[in-house]
């Protein structure tokens, strides 16, 4: 993975020393709340219902186990002993102290690590393929793009100040793992037909409000011309998005009004005086970033094969959870494994700072010391030989992190929720949870099969429920708890045929406690009309909402009978 | 808050005393051309355009642009400006820093480009990047200590106005494991 060299650190023990001056000025009185805000914003420091809450990056959620130790570390040390992993490939902790932030970072620094621009109206952490350089379907590795756009997008003095948050995918696999269509920038790696390297540019896609697909605006973009291209979008964006409204200051309201094509004339207007300049990307720049990323010393295992089919034949709970767990690697004999971060009862995408040392532990004893985050919310060991997987899995069952649901409606994606976002209309956590319970039957779990569950705790959609198979939103009615629910959604990955799509209603909303008797009669109308091997997406995509609806609303739910309220 | 003519700027790296004036006339009482105070003043875009001949004619005279206003309206007067200021009217308000850059690196200018309005200590160094030489930091802002922290990075990966070359051509950047690297 990328090592720092002396530009790096310097930079980030830079802004270091900054942060610190800025909170020792806002503590001494020289800044106001307001003028602090998106000074510690841009610093990923929220101020959060019960205490500060700080996001650090993971830039497109890769880890080294020595920086999975330190943000274990600081879960103990700075905060109550766990972190979250967001959907956004980074890691939030709910209960620093502002007066410790600027060592936190310090402690971050040590490790080539940082919180820059998780926050505020700029460029944010750039995500990709948690199965980046080890996916058999991968065209072109990303990673070496995603860390020169990390580089180019640090500090950049003319877009620290947008008219919104700016988001960007990079993509390189046939599968899309990145919910790449619904960023403000979606690039997907791509060779053409002469086997040179570029991206395909998606702009305005989100999700939030107003969730929208994002619209490609070019074709092929030789891999040179990424950051003067970006460039020109972010210009165009920075000058024309709105800024009278927050909820209409997106890039994809800006991309609606103008439409793709006249958007992207302009862009193409602006390109113009960029393109061949001198932040054109050079083939040794790429080289040397690049190199950071080439695959490790693999081991000749072929035999390991034959020996997880036995482990497998032998032993049916391994079987069950490696089902699941364990995906295809490129290189004979490895696997990538999936550690869910969804068992029951804990706040999905939460990890102690045991279960952090653990992961550590096993990436370097079961791999070359690396580890993935993945916007599903689930950590990743890329490179672990099938004949130690038994052994991984029997280690991972004592941390109480081999629950076998990866990708089954228990592995459920949801943002922190009311309980400690101030942002949130309602709860995320305990909605996950009582939804767990009723489906804890693991049979019945895998014979309904694929099916994205995600949870938002308001319409800033961090829980990306526009896109979940089926999505709950939390809704503020006359100060209670209501939850809306869509179903019909897609990320663009494998589980819904790589289709992105926005789910669509199915009516009013409902009461917390009525939530699992909902998904109940979802979950029950799909196993009465399913054909064949169908998954719960494509039978909503054969029927539409209606069998859906009419089933859900058909019986008064639970007891208040309050279906009703729009 | 009026300006007083009095107040202090920083200019090129130093807290300096600046007599000129920022005219933000009020819809109801516009600025008439026979009636401008006396001493340098900064008028609004619209006012510049309407009135460029008596204007350079006067002397001591700037346009100022607000933050929806395109710097491409002052084309034809780019290379007899000596100032031109860019109104921050808040300073989450990024526009004045797209304006900037396109002034300085599209449309050539280069007199003194003065960020006016909400300007505050921890936007120096970006406003520097993109071609401001000037900031009139807020009037109840310790101008002194925003010097201080005018320059809080030594390096920075991209280009900009100020270096238009990313680090990647600036330095020989060093690859994993430097002296390894043959794969």
């Amino acid at each position: 993975m990328y090592q720092y060299d002396q530009v790096d650190r310097k930079i980030v023990e830079e802004r270091v020393a900054q942060y610190r001056d800025q909170v020792r000025r806002f503590l001494a009185g020289e800044l106001t709340e307001d003028e602090f805000r998106p000074l510690r914003l841009q610093n990923g420091l929220y101020i959060q219902r019960h205490a500060p809450m700080l996001r650090v990056a993971i830039p497109y959620g890769l880890l080294s186990a020595t920086q999975l130790r330190k943000l274990a570390h600081i879960a103990r040390r700075y905060d109550r002993g766990y972190g979250h992993f967001s959907t956004r490939q980074n890691i939030q902790y709910n209960w620093p102290k502002l007066e410790e932030t600027p060592d936190i970072l310090a402690e971050l620094a040590s490790v080539e690590m940082h919180a820059i621009q998780t926050s505020g109206n700029c460029v944010r952490n750039i995500t990709s393929d948690e199965f980046a350089g080890v996916a058999p379907d991968e065209i072109v590795d990303p990673r070496p793009l995603c860390e020169i756009l990390r580089q180019w997008s640090t500090f950049h003095p003319e877009f620290a100040f947008l008219p919104r948050k700016f988001k960007i995918a990079i993509n390189g696999s046939q599968e899309d793992r990145s919910a790449t269509a619904f960023h403000d920038i979606g690039l997907y790696v791509r060779r053409n037909d002469r086997g040179e390297l570029g991206v395909r540019v998606l702009v305005g896609g989100g999700m939030g409000r107003t969730p929208i697909i994002g619209v490609v605006i070019r074709e092929f973009l030789p891999w040179q011309h990424m950051m003067t291209y970006v460039e020109a979008i972010l210009r165009v964006y920075n000058r024309h998005g709105r800024r009278d409204n927050m909820y209409k200051a997106r890039i994809k309201i800006l991309v609606k009004a103008l439409g793709g094509e006249e958007f992207a004339r302009q862009v193409e207007a602006e390109w113009r005086h960029l393109a061949d300049g001198p932040g054109t990307l050079t083939q040794e720049e790429y080289d040397r970033v690049a190199a950071h990323f080439v695959a490790p010393g693999y081991a000749d295992a072929t035999q390991d094969e034959a020996l997880f089919s036995r482990h497998a034949a032998q032993n049916p709970g391994f079987a069950r959870w490696a089902q699941r767990a364990v995906q295809p690697h490129r290189v004979a004999g490895y696997r990538t494994v999936v550690i869910s971060l969804k068992k029951t009862g804990v706040p999905p995408g939460d990890a102690t700072a045991e279960q952090m040392e653990a992961v550590a532990d096993w990436s370097e004893r079961f791999g070359f010391g690396e580890i993935r985050v993945s916007h599903e919310q689930n950590l990743i060991l890329p490179d672990v030989r099938a004949g130690q997987l038994l052994q991984l899995w029997e280690e991972a069952r004592k941390a109480g992190l081999a629950t076998p649901n990866l990708g089954l409606l228990t592995d459920i994606i949801a943002c922190p929720g009311g309980d400690f976002c101030s942002l949130a209309n309602a709860k995320s956590i305990p909605i996950a949870e009582a939804i767990q319970r009723r489906f804890d039957d693991l049979d019945f779990l895998h014979d309904i099969g694929e099916l994205n569950l995600n949870i938002s705790g308001c319409m800033n959609s961090c829980g990306h429920h526009h896109a979940g198979h089926i999505g709950i939103l939390g809704v503020d009615k006359d100060g209670e708890e209501w939850y809306q629910v869509s179903i019909g959604g897609a990320d663009g990955s494998a589980a819904g045929h790589g289709r992105s799509a926005i789910g669509k209603v199915i009516g009013p909303s409902f009461r917390a406690d009525d939530m699992p008797e909902v998904i109940s009669r979802l979950i029950g109308t799909y196993l009465g009309e399913r054909r064949e091997d169908e998954r719960f997406i494509d039978t909503v995509g054969r029927l539409g909402i209606a069998p859906f609806k009419a089933k859900v609303y058909a019986a008064p739910l639970g007891r208040n009978e309050a279906v009703a309220h729009a | 808050m009026p300006d007083t003519g009095q107040a202090q700027i920083i200019r090129n790296g130093a807290v300096v005393r600046d007599g000129w004036q920022v005219l933000r006339p009020a819809a109801e009482a516009p600025l008439g051309i026979g009636s401008l105070p006396a001493g340098p003043v900064i008028v609004p875009l619209a006012f510049w355009t309407a009135n460029a001949d008596a204007l350079l004619a006067r002397g001591e005279a700037a346009p100022w642009i607000a933050s929806h206003e395109d710097p491409a309206v002052l084309a034809p007067w780019i290379p007899r400006l000596g100032l031109i200021a860019v109104d921050f009217p808040k300073f989450t308000d990024g526009r004045g820093f797209s304006t900037a850059f396109l002034l300085r690196s599209r449309l050539g200018y280069q007199g003194e480009l003065r960020a006016i309005g909400d300007v505050l200590a921890d936007q120096l160094f970006f406003m520097r990047r993109v071609g401001f030489d000037a900031y009139a930091v807020r009037a109840d802002k310790d101008i002194h200590k925003a010097l201080q922290v005018l320059t809080p990075f030594t390096d920075v990966y991209q280009g900009s106005f100020d270096n238009p070359v990313p680090a990647f051509r600036r330095h020989r950047r060093v690859g994993p494991e430097a002296g390894k690297a043959g794969s």
